[in-house]
């Protein structure tokens, strides 16, 4: 066992190490602008840069608006099949997506192709339309994250049993939705939320394709235009994506009262 | 109570017929639904916008690349576009993604498994646990430009790592050939969300083994090698090879990460793709459709291999 536990800590410390170092040189770098000592110009420069703050703002609106129209397209069908489905056995859900399919250049492609003007739906001739289908296809990035979160929601608690328990207890219908299934569900959207806020944020693909001016290509500008400012960003973008995954662990820890037992 | 545990055919036409009656006792132990049909447009009517959206924003426009790249400028039926993709440039191109991509998927999933191996059997703290999947899933949606961004500041010609090694240990790493924009540079960049995402997926396949597998194994008389070449790693397979599609699609689809560190230097097919629909290089659109028809087929492949084994995998899992 002893070498056993030498070999653990071997791969364990090689890991770190890998995925260390990208973080410390990240930060690091940008803290180089200024010659000779470490400072947060860069990080200054970035956020008092009236583009940066124009670009991001208008990709957390995209994120939020990608995660409402998210709960609304994923939440129905397995909440419904649940709920006024007759079958007393856990109802037949559709089975999880795969993993999303990463061609977003791909489908991008085919909404330029199908929604440019001369088409039935000319989404991409106005302005709002070309917002519209950059944020239908963030939807689709979404949708199976969204997706999974909420089934597996649905499916740890027990929706046939925990009615009939509230209809014994006088409940009806809206008590049961608002107060028993809704809590739960919940945080399974959260966290279904929050992942799909990291997506949008820094999302250059599809936004770049659509020519829209997101925090991605913002991104992709500097990089190719800037030496220490990108590294400050990345740091950011970083910092971001840490705090949804921690918001989601957050979340999901309220969750574990109703099922301890799995 | 009876209706539960009763045969299921026959307490469920019970139940419909006393709905059918008008007569949904709501606060009573009948089920809580409302008539069949009812209960059946319902359904419906909630799955109606997903399935809408899923036409028009998935289905027809990958319908409309599949025929696009069979039409000839005049509409008509041809072959001529698939033909198109056989010639050298993009043919080289296909090859590079796909190696970067099956490069980063193996190493992905060698050294992802081996982490996890440590950290569910391998003896580590239970402590460590936690942090270690928290930090996977960071790391696995920390892709895109901002990790081109970091890779540059660790790698780069004035990055860290590159820079000590030159100081301290005297090795010159671009001297040695290395450099970040090329398959080797992209595979390490690739890398940091691919090993996560194989921690993640395989941790809970490793949970999956049972303690009485092995004590069973090593009863009847196994080694260890023997326990995990017999017993372990036959009941894993279905999930490294699936995991294993996964990351190659991953990879295979990865484009804002190039792009941001290559330019359009480096021509990987997402890049070219991406080209082409901005316009830059290639005029003729229907080669378009061909190259994205290409990658649809092959992530389509390796995203029917990822299924195909998950649902084979599913069973040890319970």
């Amino acid at each position: 066992m002893k070498t056993n536990r030498f070999w653990s800590w071997l791969f364990l410390l090689l890991g770190v190490a890998y995925f260390v170092f990208p973080l410390i040189g990240t930060f690091e770098f940008s803290l180089k602008m200024r010659r000779g000592a470490y400072s947060f110009d860069a990080y200054r420069t970035v956020l008092t840069d009236p583009q940066f703050q124009a670009t991001f703002g208008y990709s957390v609106t995209m994120a939020l608006a990608t995660i409402v129209m998210g709960v609304v397209l994923v939440v129905p069908p397995p909440f419904l099949f649940c709920t006024f489905s007759s079958l007393p056995s856990p109802p037949p859900t559709p089975p999880p997506f795969p993993s999303p399919p990463p061609f977003r250049s791909v489908i991008v492609f085919g909404y330029i192709r199908i929604y440019t003007p001369p088409s039935i739906l000319p989404l991409t001739g106005t302005w709002w339309g070309t917002n519209l289908l950059l944020l239908f296809g963030y939807a689709t990035l979404a949708l199976p994250y969204m997706y999974r979160s909420v089934d597996t929601g649905l499916r740890s608690i027990d929706i046939a049993t925990l009615t009939e328990a509230a209809q014994s207890l006088g409940a009806g219908w809206i008590t049961i939705m608002t107060r028993v299934i809704l809590p739960n569900v919940l945080v399974a959207v959260l966290s279904g939320a929050f992942l799909t806020f990291a997506i949008v944020i820094g999302e250059f693909t599809m936004a770049a394709l659509l020519n829209r001016p997101a925090f991605g290509p913002y991104l992709q500008l500097i990089g190719a235009n800037r030496a220490y400012e990108p590294a400050a960003l990345a740091v950011i973008a970083f910092g971001i994506t840490w705090l949804c995954m921690g918001l989601i662990q957050l979340v999901s820890r309220f969750s574990k009262l109703p099922n301890a037992g799995r | 109570m009876r209706r539960r545990q009763g045969g299921a055919s026959a307490s469920t036409k019970r139940v419909r017929m006393t709905f059918t009656t008008g007569e949904a006792n709501i606060l009573g132990a009948t089920l809580p639904a409302p008539t069949a049909r009812r209960q059946f447009s319902f359904a419906w009517l909630g799955v109606m916008p997903f399935l809408l959206f899923a036409l028009l924003f998935l289905i027809l426009p990958t319908m409309k690349i599949v025929v696009g790249s069979f039409q000839s400028n005049e509409g008509g039926f041809t072959l001529a576009n698939i033909a198109n993709l056989f010639q050298p440039s993009i043919l080289a191109a296909y090859w590079i993604s796909i190696k970067i991509s099956v490069a980063s998927a193996l190493l992905g999933c060698f050294v992802g498994f081996l982490i996890a191996w440590a950290m569910v059997l391998g003896g580590l703290p239970g402590w460590l646990r936690s942090p270690i999947l928290t930090f996977s899933g960071v790391a696995s949606n920390f892709a895109g430009i901002p990790l081109a961004f970091a890779f540059l500041a660790t790698f780069g010609r004035l990055g860290l790592v590159t820079l000590i090694l030159r100081d301290w240990f005297d090795i010159n790493i671009y001297g040695l050939g290395f450099n970040l924009l090329s398959f080797g540079g992209l595979t390490l960049t690739y890398l940091f969300f691919q090993i996560p995402l194989m921690i993640l997926i395989v941790t809970p396949a490793l949970d999956g083994l049972k303690r009485e597998w092995r004590e069973a194994a090593l009863i009847l008389g196994a080694s260890g090698a023997q326990y995990w070449r017999m017993v372990a790693l036959p009941i894993l397979w279905p999930t490294l090879l699936g995991t294993f599609a996964l990351l190659f699609a991953n990879a295979f689809g990865a484009v804002a990460t190039a792009y941001a560190l290559t330019g359009s230097s480096l021509s990987i097919v997402p890049i070219l793709l991406f080209a082409q629909i901005r316009g830059d290089v290639l005029q003729d659109p229907h080669l378009g459709y061909a190259l994205a028809f290409g990658m649809i087929v092959v992530t389509g492949i390796a995203n029917f291999v990822y299924i195909w084994f998950r649902t084979r995998s599913e069973r040890w899992l319970k």
